[in-house]
């Protein structure tokens, strides 16, 4: 069931494309993630779809019904909405006016009002801070206002920009809990914007990749993360080692690729002679240092190039007439005795290759 | 210099004893200028708001002309309303020539621009994203409206306070249409500049005393306002 669709939306702004062609939809009870740098487009976005700027062209649906051109349509609409924004703005009253002030729009009665109130209070735990001016509050202390009065209102649907994006750790800890819980408690729409993959990952059932205006791919996180299906998708999810090669063989889906004189065996749909991108996650990786007997089809023998030590873990540079990146434990490299100069081998599956096509 | 600190303590004992006539003039003064203040705001807030929220051609232009007319000389007020509400006037079959009710509608004329120009002043001192925030939260477009001048309501309050300064405190206006009639339209401006002719200087000082003194609140009260 599609709660709100985009079809074919433009925005401009001053000349400039901001969004290209984004056609997108999202069910109830969905948790759409959108992941994209800053400046890509995602706050527009969410505003075209919380029906407070209108698209350039294209058209925004709600539950079914066209609502560019109707104020009324627009304000129902949008009760039936909620948006945190990325720096929520607080009025100059108290913490539970603030909370209220969504409910009485809404023509509720006064006693529903301080029912809801106090529970949505409760919920991000700023029950004692009721009656304080809201603009006194720290600014995690003013971001879980703002997702309490987004949620006082049990909106359909939940627009939620950045949401820890300028918070410290403990009180972003916070808010994802409670994002967390309204999430699952009842069973809303939620569509986050967020340039933070990991977030993206854990709340989400879909993400959709915004880069420059663009909707590149949209798709589960496991698919997204594992296979992008362009360059820059594979890029902005941080698939390191992006090799181009070109299809030698290829049996059922068994290929072979040449990247540089040495060859990778893959599972994918392509074709003999295809230019493409391998597309190897470093933690796929597995290292020796003799030629031993493994399940993995892909075996390659390089020089160790570069050792950079990431926390726990170490990250590996390797020469095997390309460059390949790799991770591996502080304590597997301690008892490989790694460092630069050293010959190893890097193995890794045929399923664990990501396998796109280059245009060029 | 005797004559001064004698008026001065006799104007002491006026106030503290409540003389009745200085207390009447008192009385009316704050009545007229409340009034004409209160009449002005309900005029001001609601055209205020829709020259801020309407985009119109000339916008910067009308806005302009009304701070222009935060300083129009007080006799030039008068001159206009004596034109208008004079026997011979287009108005002058209401008969309102030197009544309290003129020196209400000739303070509106006088205070509104003030109001009027603070009042839309204040409202673009209200962050943009309210409007936006409150219609993100389900407000109509006349409920968002109605909570940017709610954040505005501490400026707002200023703006009448500044207007209700102006009023109380002119002469030339309420001495031209009001005609200092003892009991009926007398205020303390127009009593102290026809009781210092006279030579009654004790009721002027009192009077004068009053007027300052109400004038400190309005600062105090302006003062804490703009603090907010």
């Amino acid at each position: 069931m599609t709660l709100i669709e985009t079809v074919n939306v433009f925005q401009n702004y001053d000349g400039r494309d901001i969004l290209r062609n984004i056609s997108l939809k999202i069910g109830r009870a969905e948790v759409l993630a959108l992941i994209g740098p800053t400046g890509s487009g995602k706050t527009t976005l969410i505003r075209i779809l919380d029906l407070l700027e209108p698209p350039y062209s294209g058209k925004v649906f709600f539950d079914g019904v066209d609502v560019n051109n109707s104020r009324i349509q627009q304000l129902e609409a949008r009760r039936r909405m909620s948006y945190v924004q990325q720096k929520p703005l607080v009025f100059t009253m108290s913490v539970y006016d603030n909370i209220a002030c969504g409910l009485r729009w809404r023509h509720m009665k006064s006693t529903i009002v301080k029912l809801k109130t106090e529970e949505a209070l409760e919920l991000v735990g700023m029950t004692s801070y009721k009656n304080r001016n809201a603009k006194t509050l720290s600014g995690g202390e003013t971001q879980r206002i703002a997702i309490a009065r987004a949620l006082v209102t049990e909106p359909e649907i939940l627009f939620l920009d950045e949401p820890t994006a300028n918070l410290d750790p403990i009180s972003s800890a916070k808010v994802e809990h409670v994002i967390h819980d309204a999430i699952k408690e009842k069973k809303i729409a939620v569509v986050m914007a967020t340039h933070d993959m990991v977030q993206g990952q854990q709340l989400a059932t879909r993400i959709g990749v915004l880069l420059d205006g663009e909707l590149m791919q949209v798709g589960s996180p496991s698919e997204i993360f594992s296979s992008p299906e362009s360059k820059k998708v594979a890029e902005f999810v941080g698939i390191e080692n992006m090799l181009p090669g070109t299809v030698i063989e290829c049996e059922d889906n068994l290929l072979t690729i040449d990247i540089g004189g040495s060859h990778i065996q893959a599972v994918s749909n392509h074709s003999m002679g295809d230019h493409v991108y391998v597309l190897i996650r470093p933690e796929d990786i597995t290292f020796s240092l003799s030629a031993n007997v493994t399940s993995a089809r892909n075996r390659l023998h390089g020089t160790i190039t570069k050792l950079t030590a990431m926390g726990p873990l170490m990250r590996l540079e390797i020469d095997c007439g390309f460059l390949l990146l790799g991770l591996i434990t502080r304590s597997s490299a301690a008892d490989l005795d790694l460092e630069v100069g050293k010959d190893i081998y890097a193995s890794f599956k045929a399923t664990a290759i990501h396998v796109i096509k280059r245009w060029n | 210099m005797d004559q001064l600190l004698h008026g001065f303590i006799r104007a002491l004992q006026l106030i503290v004893t409540f003389d009745p006539e200085v207390m009447e003039i008192t009385g009316r003064t704050l009545a007229i200028a409340l009034s004409s203040c209160i009449i002005s705001t309900i005029i001001c807030l609601p055209l205020g708001s829709l020259i801020h929220f309407k985009r119109f051609a000339g916008k910067r232009i009308l806005v302009n002309v009304i701070q222009t007319f935060y300083s129009i000389p007080t006799v030039v007020v008068g001159l206009v309303v004596f034109l208008f509400f004079s026997r011979i006037g287009p108005l002058g079959v209401f008969n309102l020539m030197f009544t309290p009710t003129i020196m209400v509608i000739g303070q509106i004329i006088l205070v509104s621009p003030i109001v009027l120009g603070l009042v839309i002043a204040a409202l673009s001192g209200v962050d943009k994203g309210v409007f936006e925030t409150a219609s993100s939260l389900g407000a109509s477009r006349f409920q968002a409206t109605f909570q940017v001048i709610k954040e505005a309501r501490f400026a707002i309050f200023s703006a009448v306070t500044m207007g209700f300064g102006r009023a109380i405190s002119e002469v030339g206006l309420a001495l031209m249409v009001g005609g200092n009639i003892r009991g009926f339209t007398r205020v303390i401006t127009t009593a102290i500049s026809l009781e210092t002719a006279k030579g009654d200087i004790e009721l002027s000082i009192a009077l004068g005393i009053i007027l300052i003194f109400m004038a400190l609140l309005v600062n105090i009260v302006i003062n804490r306002f703009q603090q907010k």
